[in-house]
Order: C-alpha cells, then structure tokens, then sequence
C-alpha cells in the first residue's frame, strides 16, 4: 500500500472517498477529492449520491447546441459528456447498470433518438424501485422493437420478451418454466409502439408506447403459481415479490459495484463470491420492496463494500475512458469530438473508436446478454488499446487537465517516491501494489537524463498503464 | 489434391444468434416446410437447387459457386441433446462441450494449448474482433485478439528510442510482477507480457500484405481479410476466429436474414480466392457454426430459438457434399414442441475437425466419443 496524501482535520478517508466515487461514480479529480473529504462524512457523501435532487442536473439545452445530429455516436457522445460532468454521479452510473443488464443495441432498430430516450429512462426511474424500473422498460419503445415485442400477437405469440425478461432481467434461468415463457409473453400481447414521425420533414423524433386492446390476450393465464387474467403489469408484480427476483438484482448490484462475478449464464450453478452480501442486500430489497435508494445505501454502507477497495473488479471501458476525460479536462465545457469515442465501423464509421476496440460499443451491446464483464473485458486487443488510449490522452499538454496535472506532480528533480506519490493522487487516489509502485519509482528516477522529451508526463502515462489502473 | 507436409490451419466463423438454417439450406420441395412457414419462407422459385430435395439461399450465391467447386461441406442437423433454447447456454455449451455442467475451458482453447504446449507463440491462436470467445479462453493458454490490426502493441507513439526502451521495460516490470499476485491481476499481467510479445510479431503485417481481391464493406468481410492479412505473413498461427453477429431474427427475418447470408458468403468466397492467389488453399479449412437453429413454424415476423442447425466446412481440401442427415420436417418427429431433431453432435464436428485436420486427440478436449464425418482428402 502506498503512502496516502494527507490533508488538515478531513471528515472522511481520502482513499475510500476515491473508491466509493470510482464505483459510484465516474471518479474524482483531485480537486472534488480535496473538498469532498474535508466537507462530508463518508456517510454524507453517500446521502448525497443516493438524493441526486440535491444538485443541479447539466443543462442539456445548452450541451445540445454543439452535439447535434442523429449519428448513434453523438449519442453515446452526449452521454459520455454527461457521465464525465453530472453532478449526480450514481445517477448516471445507474443509467449505466442498467443498460447493462437491459441490453439493447442500435444496430437492430438504426433508430437513435428511441435509443437515447431510453437511456433517459434509465437515468430517471434508476434510483426508483425495481418495479417501476421493470414497467417503464416493458413499455419502452427501443426495447419492445429490440426484443419483437411489437411482434407478439394475440394470435401469434412472440416469446422473446417474455423469456428474456425472466431469463435475463429479472430473476434468471431455474425459478421458472417454459410454460411461464408462454403465459408471461401472452400477458404482454397488444404491448407495442407508435412509429414516430419520419425523419423528413420532421426531424428526429422517439417512438411511443401504445398498448392495443384489440391485439391483447384477455384470457386467464397460470404464472409462477397464480391464477389469473394477467395483463403486463400483473405479471411484473408477480416477479418483483419473489425471492428470487431479489437475490437476482441484488447479485446483479454486488458485480457492478463491488466485485466482479461470474458470467450471468453462470449464476444458476456458480453460487455468488460472497452470500452474505448478497443475503444483506436481498433483505433490503425486501424490506423496502425494491427501493434502489435503500438498496444501494444499504450497499455503500456496508463492510463488504467499503473492503472491497483491493477485490477484483476491472474497469469497463466505459469507465476507463470517462474516468481519464475526466482527468484530462478535455470536455469540462462542450468541446467538439466527444463523439469520436464511440464511432464504430458498426454504425457506418471507417474506423472504430476506442470504446469499440475495447469492447464496449455503448447502446450497441454485442447481444441481448449484454457485455461480458470483469476479466472477461480484458485480452491481448483490448489491454493494447486501454494502454494506447491513456498513452495519447496524457500526452497532450494543451488539455486543461492535463497541463495542471503535470505542473502538480512537479519535475524529474524532484524525489522519485514524492513524484510517484502525486501522480498517483492526481489521477484520483489510485492504489497501487507495492511491486507496481517500486517499478514506477525506478522509471522516475531513470526518466531524468534519459531523452530531451523525458519528463512527468511519461510518469503519469506509466501510472495509467499499469496493471492497477485497470481496476476500479 | 495435392497436400503438402505444411501445418494446416483453422479459421472458425462464429454466427452469432442462431442461423435459422431452414431457410438457408432451403428443403424447396417438401411440404411441411411449406406448411410450417407461412411468412418466413423461401419460396421454390428462389432458390439454387444443390439437388432435388435441398437448396441453397438464393442470396448466398458465392456459397453455391464454391459448393459446385466442391469445396463445401454441408453438415446437416447439428446440434446437442437437450437444447434448452437460451443463447448463451447453447454458446456456452458450443464454446465448452460441457452440455451438463457450465465449463470453462475453451474446446479451441485445449486445442491450441495441444499445438503449441509450451506456449512458445503468442500467435498459435488468433482472435480477429473484440472481446475473446470462450471457445478460446483456457486458464494459462495466450491468444492473441487483435481488434485493431494497424494500432495493435503498447508504447507505439514513443518515437525517441531511449525513452521508449526505458518505458517498455517498466511496462515489462510491472506486468510481470503481477503473476502471483491473484488471479485476475496475473492474468492482466500476463496478457500485457503477450501483448509485447505479438505486438513484435504483427508489426509489419499490415504493411507487408498485397492482394488483389477487394473485399466488401461490411464486418465480416473485413475479419476474414484481417485473418488473411496475418495468415500470409507466417507467423505460426493455426487456429483463426472471428465472429458474425446479428442471426438472432425474431422479427424482420426476410429482410435481415438475405443480408447476413450475402456478406457472409461474399467474404468467405473473397477469402477463398484470396488463398487461391496466395498460393495458401490447400492448408486452411473454414468451419461455420451457430449456437442452434430456429423453430419450424415462423411467428409471422421471424422466427424464434430452436434447435437441429447446420453447419459448414469450406476449403480446398474439403470433400464438398452433404453429411449427416436434414432434421426430419415432418411433425411426427418434432421435440419440445416444434423444433428440429438434431442428426449428428456438434461434438463429432470438432473431433472430425481437431483429428483430421489438426492432427490432435480429439477425446480429451470434446469430452468423449462421438460419430466424425469424412470431409477430407488428406
């Protein structure tokens, strides 16, 4: 463990302040560290992501000005400049969390604007409760046409809906049979949208939900053990009550924000890495019924969470970039290019982006399952662009971020230990081993000398390439 | 055929969803197919007749020029027992061979660790896309992913030779010294140590690759010209794989599916004639798998998981034909409702493949004994 910089009468810990931003958040500049842990108690800190009313939210009006246009990646761009800037950070790692596990990608429907409406769902029902968040993604256009619910008729039932919500969002493979596939998909029959005006003259304009009686199967139906005319919403109140239903969001929060888990195909089998998280955080989601704030309260304040600084959770890629434009400053104000981030030759760019390299196509997930995560974002291709990305990011001077980051972490004169130390604080409290922090001392020290064009912008590239740095 | 002593290679093709092979390998003259497909359906005057029960999508023209050349093999009815349906158990389940518990080594994973035991080349085992498959993934097995043929390795925008030394040995530093020091930390500092080693290797392989063939524009199309790129530079690698998404057509099938199978076969025959001109065919193989086939009857927009698939083998050395059985269609012989019975294991494919074309014992890897076919001229 390395030595930890030390303010004046702090109310809260500088390195778990850091950790508890990186994972419920996008990470903190040294600046939002400095004043976070000298204004708040860790429990404050928690009070205030759980209530994002409290802060102004961006003002996109102003943001939409400069990132116009219906290419997919001026979406994912705007998102990305919302992810690096909100003032509501867990509001938007929500948003995140749940388009991880309610995948829908662009590539089917082409239609931009339903697919950055549905992330603006996702961002204001994330810290509702699981059923509202269910409902509202049962009725949301971009997923009913991503999983042919508008296909699923009266008549001819479609059942992709139904198999994956039970499948994949909601409770998992084992709590529920074919039969149930069949019964849910009929209750959501007639569950379909509006198309939305064309593109010429109108403009760009999202889809509606519509729900069609004439198209609906009001028949009685068996599900999970209840009897009944179930319609959508019945059989979402159905889900939400089982014990099953809670173990597997709460499953789903401890590897997105604590430790990475196995593969979600896996879970039927693999019992969690540690059940007593998962009892604790299932027990809140049953005493408040699904209450996100509760829950996820209930999971920053926890042991299991504050102790999980050196568990293994490896950055997404996502969280990778956002966290290093963050660092650089490059986009604190709407400056052109946040897009070229996420341009993918899937969505008719001739080059792929960095966050397509790295294997996370934002609102392109590669299927329905969504992204594999944990070490599982990690192989040969992926590790040399997450390095060749903070390679070229550190290396211009003329980021704002970047420029105050080199005249912070001083000179080559300076000791070589004391540079580390900074560096490493200026790129928001990482932790390191202390084999990757001797390796980063001799490279300071050996850096002096070494070429004219040496100097503590190649310390700070070092650090962000390290093996640690792939950690959140 | 003329065989050479030379070490043969695999390229497998992953289409990612479940290619609904009905309607790609079109049954044209029997009834039930027309009886169970209503709106999904490929109709008899739109098809290109390999004989008189079978026919190939009319949209996968390329695909039936190298079939009357003899270089495809047509696997028909390939599947597993007991599908239950769910993608990422049935590509789990194609990835693994582990139809009853979920595994975690790769079955090409095991081959490549076969091939080259002392991991002595990075390079043994190429994945050309984003993302490594499972069917790769064996605990201590390097494969090299190459997302970006052009950007690939560490420390490239270093110019001054010093620094860029220094540097590289630090990343070497601190990389290795992550081995021991839990599992995933070593694993990255593995993968990083990998990342050095094949960056060396592919340096020049963009540059030095010539050919006069034209790819499409489309993802496919340019995987397989990656696979080519690094393939014709020699650097030792036996088995390719590179993936295809986009077959999961619940809905829109008609026009999706005419699409996927018009890119993939326009890259595969581009490929082809790529080794041709390369004077490499007789030693590449391509395999085309799926995780299942779709269901019988259509939902009136796509059609939805089944199982009973198909699979293909194409190159210079293949016997071209049809192996195995088409799934019965008639009713009578439906599973789980309406989905094709499958005809041979998917596992019988990969000994077939790993045996006779790879060289290796086949037993250890797909987990048993199961019926291979003879696709071969070596």
């Amino acid at each position: 463990m390395v030595k930890i910089y030390k303010g004046n009468a702090m109310k809260s810990d500088r390195q778990l302040v850091a950790h508890l931003m990186r994972r419920a958040g996008f990470g903190a500049t040294p600046q939002d560290l400095d004043s976070l842990t000298s204004d708040k108690s860790y429990e404050e800190i928690i009070d205030d992501l759980v209530t994002p009313e409290r802060f102004e939210p961006i003002d996109m009006s102003y943001v939409e000005r400069y990132y116009t246009g219906e290419p997919v990646a001026v979406h994912v761009g705007k998102w990305l400049y919302r992810m690096a800037n909100t003032k509501r950070p867990l509001e938007e790692k929500m948003s995140l969390f749940l388009h991880h596990i309610f995948p829908v990608a662009w590539g089917k429907s082409e239609h931009g604007p339903s697919l950055y409406r549905e992330i603006e769902m996702f961002r204001s029902t994330g810290l509702t409760n699981f059923k509202h968040i269910l409902l509202q993604l049962s009725q949301d256009p971009a997923m009913l046409f991503w999983l042919d619910n508008h296909e699923n008729h009266k008549d001819e039932i479609n059942e992709n809906y139904g198999r994956e919500l039970l499948e994949l969002f909601s409770m998992g493979v084992g709590n529920y049979t074919e039969n149930d596939i069949k019964n849910a998909s009929r209750a959501f029959t007639g569950w379909t949208f509006r198309q939305p005006l064309s593109l010429y003259p109108y403009g760009h304009h999202h889809a509606d939900f519509e729900f069609l009686p004439e198209d609906h199967d009001y028949d009685e139906k068996v599900f999970l053990g209840h009897v009944g005319n179930f319609d959508g919403e019945d059989i979402i109140d159905i889900i939400v009550e089982q014990n099953a239903a809670a173990k597997f969001l709460s499953r789903h929060l401890y590897n997105f924000f604590v430790e990475d888990e196995v593969q979600v195909p896996s879970w039927e089998t693999i019992d969690p890495k540690n059940p007593q998280a998962i009892e604790e955080l299932s027990k809140a989601y049953m005493e408040s019924k699904g209450d996100m704030r509760h829950i996820l309260k209930t999971l920053f304040n926890s042991d299991f969470f504050k102790n999980s600084l050196t568990l293994s959770k490896v950055k997404s890629p996502t969280e990778l970039i956002v966290g290093v434009i963050k660092q650089t400053g490059e986009f604190n104000t709407p400056t052109p290019g946040i897009h070229e981030f996420a341009v993918t030759t899937l969505n008719g760019s001739a080059i792929e982006g960095p966050l397509a390299i790295m294997g996370q196509r934002l609102m392109n997930p590669p299927t329905v399952e969504g992204w594999h995560t944990g070490s599982e974002w990690i192989d040969s291709g992926t590790l040399s662009e997450r390095i060749g990305f903070v390679e070229k990011q550190f290396a211009d001077p003329t980021k704002p971020g970047v420029s105050e980051m080199v005249s912070r972490a001083g000179n080559l004169d300076d000791n070589p230990s004391e540079l580390v130390d900074r560096c490493l604080d200026l790129l928001g409290a990482v932790n390191v081993r202390h084999e990757t922090y001797q390796s980063l001392t001799d490279y300071a020290r050996e850096l002096k000398g070494l070429e004219d064009s040496a100097g503590v912008h190649n310390l700070i590239q070092m650090t962000a390439s390290t093996v640690d740095y792939q950690f959140a | 055929m003329v065989t050479e002593a030379k070490e043969k290679t695999l390229v497998v093709i992953q289409l990612t969803g479940g290619n609904d092979f009905i309607n790609t390998i079109v049954p044209y003259n029997n009834e039930h197919y027309y009886d169970a497909r209503k709106k999904i359906v490929i109709t008899q005057t739109d098809v290109l007749p390999i004989n008189e029960e079978l026919a190939i999508n009319n949209n996968a023209r390329p695909l039936k020029r190298l079939f009357d050349e003899g270089k495809v093999a047509i696997v028909q009815g390939i599947g597993y027992p007991n599908s239950n349906r769910s993608h990422f158990r049935g590509m789990d389940i194609w990835h693994t061979c582990e139809p009853d518990r979920v595994g975690s080594e790769g079955w090409l994973g095991l081959a490549i660790r076969d091939l080259d035991p002392k991991s002595e080349n990075v390079l043994t085992g190429v994945n050309i896309g984003q993302g490594l498959p499972r069917a790769m993934s064996v605990a201590g097995v390097p494969i090299t992913s190459v997302g970006d043929l052009e950007g690939y390795g560490v420390m490239n925008k270093i110019e001054q030779e010093r620094l860029k030394e220094r540097s590289l040995q630090a990343f070497k530093d601190i990389y290795g010294q992550a081995i021991g020091s839990g599992q995933v930390a070593e694993y990255i500092g593995k993968t990083g140590l990998d990342v050095l080693k094949g960056a060396d290797l592919l340096a020049n392989v963009a540059t030095q690759y010539k050919s006069s063939v034209e790819y499409a524009d489309n993802s496919i199309a340019k995987s397989l010209r990656d696979v080519a790129r690094v393939h014709f530079a020699n650097l030792g690698t036996r088995v390719f794989y590179t993936n295809h998404g986009g077959y999961d057509t619940h809905a829109n099938e008609m026009p999706t599916h005419p699409k996927l199978l018009s890119d993939l076969s326009g890259a595969i025959s581009d490929f082809m004639d790529d080794l041709k001109e390369h004077d490499a065919a007789d030693d590449v193989a391509i395999l085309v798998f799926t995780e299942f086939g779709r269901r019988m009857r259509d939902n009136g927009s796509g059609t939805d998981h089944g199982s009973g698939g198909g699979a293909f083998l194409i190159g210079n050395n293949v016997k071209g034909g049809l192996y195995s059985e088409y799934p019965s269609l008639n009713p009578n012989d439906w599973e789980h409702g309406e989905d094709l019975k499958h005809t041979i294991d998917f596992r019988g494919i990969y000994g077939t493949v790993l045996e006779q074309w790879l060289g290796l014992d086949a037993k250890p890897i797909v987990k048993g004994e199961f019926e291979q076919i003879k696709p071969f001229y070596i």
